[in-house]
């Protein structure tokens, strides 16, 4: 365990020494501040609190902008140590190999806790304090800063899983960003795109429920837009996901299968790869 | 050169094979290293030196053949507490180049259970203590290297693997390294060493292990080198002037004689023949006013093996 805090916190004063952390902060705060500012807006006809309307659009931008900057903590921690030659002299020290590959984790994951607590509870406490905002629902609000680092998780791991595949950088950048592409914009047009062709109604509701289901980037918009009832009630979905038969764990569960599978490929991946 | 009380077996590869894809990078290697020696490796880029030393190191895995480290295979993340006893510093070595000196090492000091004092202590030792704050990537290739072998000494390692340590180094620098790797010897510790610089190490291999095209074609000390490669001895004759020519004549074919000038000639023969050949230059009396015995050098003996008329 000692190994890999070690190995954590070299991450995580990198991420603090070139700037990462300040910028992730900055731009998630900002983001946050500027949203909840419009989310006081609209008033009354929904009787949405002011942090449901926050927790919606935040939750729907966080769904692009998370998974990006996870994949650029990520992609390339590994093959970027291949080209340097950093990792060849770090395998010969008393580290074993799952220990490299989890101590990056550890380490990444706690960057974007880290940009996300910061970022967006920093937005929100700004906004109590000097607007007086309510802070009911906040319940929702928390939530959604947890699934995002879940979610922030989930592409670190698909992230490394593109490091170690790769022989050079460049293919690992391009390969992010296509990964990102798929996951976040082109995976829902497709789902869309079959639902609007498909005049048999081959897709039921429970297909279509497993196809949104599997998709880490669905999953975490369902559990912030329909499991807590003000949001969902403001977001005008309200129950389907408990109609889809989706339970918080459920959507959690997927998550977190996203994250062990690139993990475990990594590593056995990583656990072959001569230096 | 080997302590016989504690002499024992660090390193043994048996037959060892190794292929990438396409090619193959070391052949049929059998080596046997004793605890205390300090090996060094010699070849042309690319005859495989650096592929045994990370196949040591556990970086990488033999095609075929056994290799054994400290008593086991050091592939991969096997036993991880064996590489506590390593040291390893690479040709051209990289460092994570955001983080200061002293933060470099003591990443590594903490993975290898090393204390902060050893850090200090060895960044003053490699004469870092100054530059300790700066970042890395602001370090010069010397300095770099010195971090290096810092690093490569950290938690006095059993066994130092220095790949081409004195590429980039000047003269001065050069010789405050070796100096510090005597230390680490002297405690015990067994290095395997690959160079082109032959002259620098010389002095210091107990046996030089010569890699062709991943083919070790010689190996052994430096005398018993010399007796494989059955180098010519040179002998240089100043005679009195003009008389040259007449003492060649009176050597008769003992040697092959080359050079003649006026007042001197050059004489080549084998070792066994030296004695002999010595005897009957100084039977010829008062012409000879001179004779100096050369030696074959080690780059003599180095390009023997290198051009391929050594034993395969």
């Amino acid at each position: 365990m000692k190994m890999l805090w070690v190995l954590a916190l070299k991450e995580i004063r990198d991420g603090l020494r070139n700037r990462w952390i300040a910028a992730a902060i900055i731009l998630l705060g900002a983001l946050a501040l500027a949203l909840s500012l419009l989310g006081s807006a609209p008033t009354g006809s929904v009787k949405a609190s002011d942090l449901d309307i926050t927790v919606i659009s935040l939750s729907s931008l966080s769904v692009y902008l998370i998974p990006l900057i996870a994949l650029m903590l990520s992609f390339d921690s590994l093959v970027g140590e291949f080209e340097r030659g950093t990792m060849m002299l770090l395998l010969t020290y008393p580290v074993a190999r799952w220990q490299v590959i989890m101590g990056k984790f550890l380490g990444h994951v706690s960057i974007l806790f880290i940009a996300i607590a910061a970022g967006y509870g920093g937005a929100i406490i700004i906004m109590t304090v000097f607007s007086g905002g309510s802070l009911d629902g906040w319940q929702a609000y928390v939530a959604m800063m947890m699934s995002s680092i879940v979610l922030g998780a989930v592409f670190i791991a698909l992230g490394y899983l593109v490091s170690v595949l790769v022989k050079e950088r460049a293919t690992a950048a391009g390969t992010a960003i296509g990964l990102w592409l798929v996951f976040v914009v082109i995976y829902d047009l497709l789902l869309f795109g079959a639902l609007l062709l498909d005049k048999d109604q081959l897709i039921n509701q429970q297909l279509f429920s497993v196809l949104m289901l599997i998709s880490p980037t669905d999953s975490y918009r369902i559990f912030n837009l329909s499991l807590f009832e003000g949001v969902s009630n403001a977001a005008g979905i309200a129950g389907i996901a408990s109609e889809a038969g989706m339970s918080a764990a459920l959507l959690l569960g997927v998550m977190s299968l996203w994250i062990v599978a690139p993990l475990l490929m990594t590593l056995v991946i990583f656990q072959r790869r001569e230096l | 050169m080997v302590n016989l009380k504690s002499a024992s077996e660090v390193i043994s590869l048996q037959s060892v094979h190794k292929a990438y894809a396409n090619e193959t990078v070391l052949h049929d290697i059998n080596l046997s290293i004793q605890s205390g020696e300090c090996i060094v490796l010699v070849g042309h880029n690319g005859a495989g030196k650096t592929s045994l030393i990370k196949m040591m190191l556990g970086l990488t895995r033999p095609t075929s053949g056994s290799i054994e480290v400290l008593g086991r295979a050091p592939a991969f993340s096997a036993i991880v507490a064996q590489r506590l006893a390593l040291g390893y510093l690479p040709e051209s070595v990289a460092f994570y180049e955001a983080m200061t000196g002293h933060e470099v090492l003591s990443f590594y000091a903490q993975l290898k259970g090393s204390s902060k004092a050893e850090c200090k202590k060895l960044l003053d030792l490699v004469g870092l203590g100054d530059a300790a704050k700066r970042r890395v990537g602001t370090y010069s290739k010397g300095m770099r290297q010195r971090l290096g072998l810092a690093q490569a000494m950290l938690g006095n390692p059993q066994l130092l693997f220095l790949d081409e340590p004195t590429t980039g180094l000047d003269p001065v620098l050069r010789q405050h390294f070796y100096e510090l790797i005597d230390d680490l010897q002297k405690e015990g510790a067994t290095s395997i060493i690959s160079s082109h610089a032959l002259h620098e190490v010389e002095s210091r291999a107990s046996r030089f292990v010569i890699l062709k095209k991943g083919i070790v074609v010689a190996c052994g000390t430096l005398d018993e080198l010399y007796q494989q490669a059955v180098l010519p001895v040179r002998v240089k004759v100043s005679v009195t002037p003009g008389e040259a020519s007449r003492v060649v004549e009176r050597m008769g074919s003992a040697a092959s004689i080359t050079d003649v000038n006026n007042q001197s000639f050059h004489l080549s023969c084998l070792m066994d023949e030296k004695m002999s050949l010595i005897r009957h230059i100084s039977s010829l009396g008062d012409v000879v006013q001179d004779m100096q015995i050369m030696p074959p050098r080690l780059d003599e003996l180095y390009s023997h093996f290198m051009n391929g008329d050594g034993p395969s």
